[in-house]
């Protein structure tokens, strides 16, 4: 009966290294050696990552309080309805396509408004606008196979909005040259948006880094997690817009109509060195616009 | 095939002092025009056959069909006896193509070609010496760019052109003939070279060939006087030919900047996949001729035609009717696709048309494909280095088409905003961004923030509750989470327009704010004064 040995007998009986009067630098210098290991550095040699490039969100306080949306990084505003997320979105597509970077909004539940982009200086020439939601149908299919007729039918049948969306998201980011991505999950159920598989959000912030695009993501709540440099919560901190009370007698009626919000936003986390210690806020006011 | 070395040009340089002229020559052009989009069979003896079934012959072979026995005018029975021997239809389309892309080739050289015949250009090369090179190096570029465009040519350089005809046609490959050495270098070529087809030639030949005159050097031989005595003006003229010392100008052709490559299949086409591979070769041959006259293309027609069925053209795509009374003929079926900047590069293109092909299937057996390129000029160089990042235009196209195929057509693109008071006048437009001229950072400014509204598509209809004419209470079937009292109100907002026409439209807004599970949601609520309906338009966030 003859076993085999786990262990090669010459590697077993051969010395690891011999008594050497600087072992530590007899073993980098073996690891240097090497082929597969010869990167391996020294943990006091290793590189700084540098840090990322800060552009304006367009809002002022919001950059005294953040400095600004990191170049490069997933950046999250998380909130309630009615909580100003999108009016943040707005001003950061704004100031993004008047830098004249091309910037796109995957709109995972087709609610952008184009008359509070317009209202909001946002350049339509440098937006691009993917609407998510129940797409095309295919009549003519007699040139594909059945197995193609079949597959592609279920893939249809089972995509979601948001699955549409990180499909859209994967194709703008791996396509390159964006300087804004934006995802739109504000309507989206939180139990929805909580299935969003983590590894998505690691691929997503994986092919923005060491870009210059912004990838900027507005929840209900916090989705991304740690892939997010940037986790903003944003909330209605006054309703100074109810204060605005017309006398009925004085005013016309169509008068009494919202005027403006005042917006609080609370750093919840920051991956940025001038991470505050403690909690921060800034508040912002918006106006409301209306058409005619 | 055999292209001049270094050595040998650095030989031809020394002794060539004038030479303007050269030839591009296809030998076996209805081949060679077939082979462009079979490269597989170049290797194999090949017939074209030419006729109606059953009554088939062989209008043309290649050297391997013509060792095997295979000569023009035998039948398609006859040939069917050979083993390994392919043969395909001939296609005057395929021919049509393979001729342009000949005179292509020859106009990027000079501008001063002449079509002598489908397979021969010639085309003058006095003064293009400056810029590309020699005389010899010329006739090798030509013959390798002619292979790039899918051709094997021979290609030949001499004093006059119809010297440069004559070594095109007599010798393989490329042959440069100093001045002055046209009748020595000719002289071993056979005299049924002169013969152009016509019947008079013809006639000459056979006496030639009565007189045991049998090369260029023995008809070139003969006295001048004699043999116009007995031959009259054309015999002179064809022995000045075989001496090389005829002299004529040019008849410069000016073809139309067309460029479209076609494909007749033998057998119908139902997958895509072997569709891609014939519609790459073309996009091949077709930005390889662009690249050669140094254009580019912004529009790509794509033409199938259909087995079976009525033909009825429409440049949006595949439309069929039925014509009673007309004999059946094929259909159809066309797909133009629209590049925002010039673009030349044939896997780009090639993965759009396989994108659009996707959406848009033909819907029956392809027979024909006819590919075209609108020519355009190439966008200019690279932009500033210190610009904003911008998509690269080729990248952007597929990404587009791609998206496309997941949001589905018209849901992917840039807003316009239309010029109406009516609640979203937007339309989708195609997304093509302007580049960016200078960096201009914006000062933020709060001042100017807007708050947004998200839109609601469509409209929820609600069920709302009137207290002295003011909403207090509203139901949303389709947003559950939406139910309860009105907090605030304001409003309504009215507005109306389009009266004068069929959709006019008329409605009051009201801004409400409801009490939700986590927080206070604010809404836009319409009434339409028209329908009488309330709807939730969109939320304010």
């Amino acid at each position: 009966m003859s076993f085999f040995s786990l262990f090669p007998t010459e590697a077993v009986r051969r010395p690891v290294a011999s008594v050497a009067s600087n072992p530590p630098a007899l073993v980098f210098e073996r690891l240097s050696a090497l082929p597969k290991l010869a990167e391996v550095r020294q943990a006091s040699r290793l590189t700084v990552r540098p840090e990322p490039e800060m552009v304006s969100s367009g809002i002022r306080e919001v950059d005294a309080l953040t400095g600004g949306l990191p170049r490069g990084c997933l950046t999250e505003v998380c909130g309630p309805v009615s909580s100003g997320r999108t009016s943040l979105l707005l001003a950061v597509l704004a100031v993004a396509t008047q830098r004249q970077e091309a910037c796109a909004l995957v709109d995972v539940s087709d609610v952008f408004d184009p008359l509070s982009a317009a209202m909001a200086a946002v350049n339509f020439e440098r937006l691009l606008w993917a609407r998510c939601g129940k797409g095309t149908s295919r009549k003519h299919r007699d040139t594909e196979t059945t197995n193609q007729k079949h597959e592609d039918f279920y893939r249809r049948r089972m995509e979601t909005p948001v699955e549409q969306a990180l499909r859209v998201t994967d194709l703008l980011l791996q396509s390159g040259g964006f300087g804004l991505v934006i995802i739109d999950l504000g309507d989206v159920p939180l139990k929805i948006a909580r299935r969003i598989p983590l590894t998505s959000w690691f691929r997503f912030q994986r092919a923005i880094e060491h870009t210059s695009t912004v990838l900027f993501v507005i929840t209900q709540a916090p989705c991304a997690q740690t892939c997010a440099a940037l986790l903003l919560k944003v909330q209605v901190k006054k309703l100074s817009a109810f204060s605005h009370q017309p006398s009925a007698l004085k005013t016309p009626p169509h008068a009494e109509l919202l005027d403006e919000l005042r917006i609080e936003t609370e750093i919840l986390r920051s991956r940025m060195p001038r991470k505050p210690a403690q909690s921060a806020t800034a508040a912002f006011v918006t106006k409301s616009v209306r058409a005619g | 095939m055999s292209f001049l070395n270094d050595a040998m040009i650095q030989f031809l340089n020394e002794s060539i002092s004038y030479m303007p002229f050269a030839c591009i020559f296809v030998p076996d052009f209805p081949v060679e025009a077939l082979l462009r989009t079979e490269p597989a069979l170049r290797t194999q003896p090949l017939a074209v056959l030419e006729g109606k079934p059953p009554l088939q012959k062989v209008f043309a072979a290649n050297e391997n069909a013509r060792r095997a026995g295979v000569t023009p005018g035998m039948t398609k029975l006859q040939i069917e006896a050979c083993s390994g021997l392919a043969f395909r239809t001939r296609s005057v389309l395929q021919e049509a193509a393979a001729h342009a892309a000949l005179l292509d080739c020859a106009q990027s050289f000079s501008p001063q070609v002449e079509d002598a015949a489908p397979d021969t250009i010639v085309l003058d090369l006095l003064g293009m010496e400056l810029l590309f090179g020699t005389f010899p190096i010329i006739a090798r570029d030509l013959a390798r760019r002619a292979f790039d465009l899918g051709l094997t040519t021979n290609v030949a350089v001499a004093a006059n052109p119809d010297t440069a005809m004559l070594a095109a046609r007599g010798f393989r490959g490329v042959t440069v003939i100093p001045e002055g050495k046209e009748s020595e270098r000719l002289g071993n070529l056979p005299v049924d070279l002169l013969v152009t087809g016509e019947q008079e030639s013809e006639q000459l030949s056979d006496t030639f060939y009565r007189w045991g005159i049998r090369n260029l050097r023995d008809l070139a031989a003969l006295p001048d006087v004699a043999l116009s005595e007995r031959l009259g003006q054309r015999g002179v003229y064809l022995q000045k030919l075989a001496r090389g010392n005829i002299s004529r100008t040019l008849v410069p052709a000016e073809p139309p900047l067309m460029f479209a490559e076609f494909i007749e299949l033998e057998y119908p086409l139902t997958l895509l996949e072997p569709l891609a591979f014939l519609l790459s070769q073309l996009l091949d041959h077709l930005c390889s001729r662009l690249a050669t006259r140094a254009l580019a293309t912004q529009e790509l027609r794509l033409e199938l035609e259909l087995a079976d069925g009525y033909r009825e053209e429409d440049s949006g795509g595949m439309n069929v009717s039925a014509c009673p009374g007309r004999a059946p003929t094929r259909r159809r079926f066309q797909r133009t696709l629209h590049l925002p900047l010039p673009l030349l590069d044939s896997k780009t293109f090639l993965k759009l048309l396989q994108l659009d092909l996707k959406a848009h299937p033909p819907g029956a057996p392809i027979v024909k494909i006819h590919l075209a390129a609108e020519p355009v000029r190439p966008r200019p160089g690279q932009s500033g280095l210190f610009l904003p990042p911008s998509p690269e235009p080729e990248k952007l196209e597929l990404t587009l088409a791609r998206i496309a195929g997941i949001v589905g057509e018209g849901k992917v693109g840039s807003l316009e905003i239309l010029d109406t008071h009516r609640a979203q006048g937007f339309r989708m437009q195609r997304f093509a961004p302007l580049e960016p001229q200078e960096r201009t950072e914006k000062t933020e400014n709060s001042d100017d923030l807007v708050t947004a509204l998200r839109i609601f598509r469509p409209p929820a209809a609600v069920v709302v509750t009137l207290r002295e004419g003011r909403p207090t209470f509203i139901s949303c079937a389709k947003r559950k989470e939406t139910r309860g009292e009105i907090l605030w109100a304001a409003g309504p907002w009215r507005s109306s327009g389009d009266w004068w026409e069929q959709e006019g439209w008329a409605r009051d807004e009201w801004d409400i704010a409801v009490q939700e599970e986590t927080s206070i949601g604010l809404y836009r609520l319409v009434r339409d004064l028209l329908g009488g309906r309330w709807l939730l338009e969109g939320s304010y966030d």
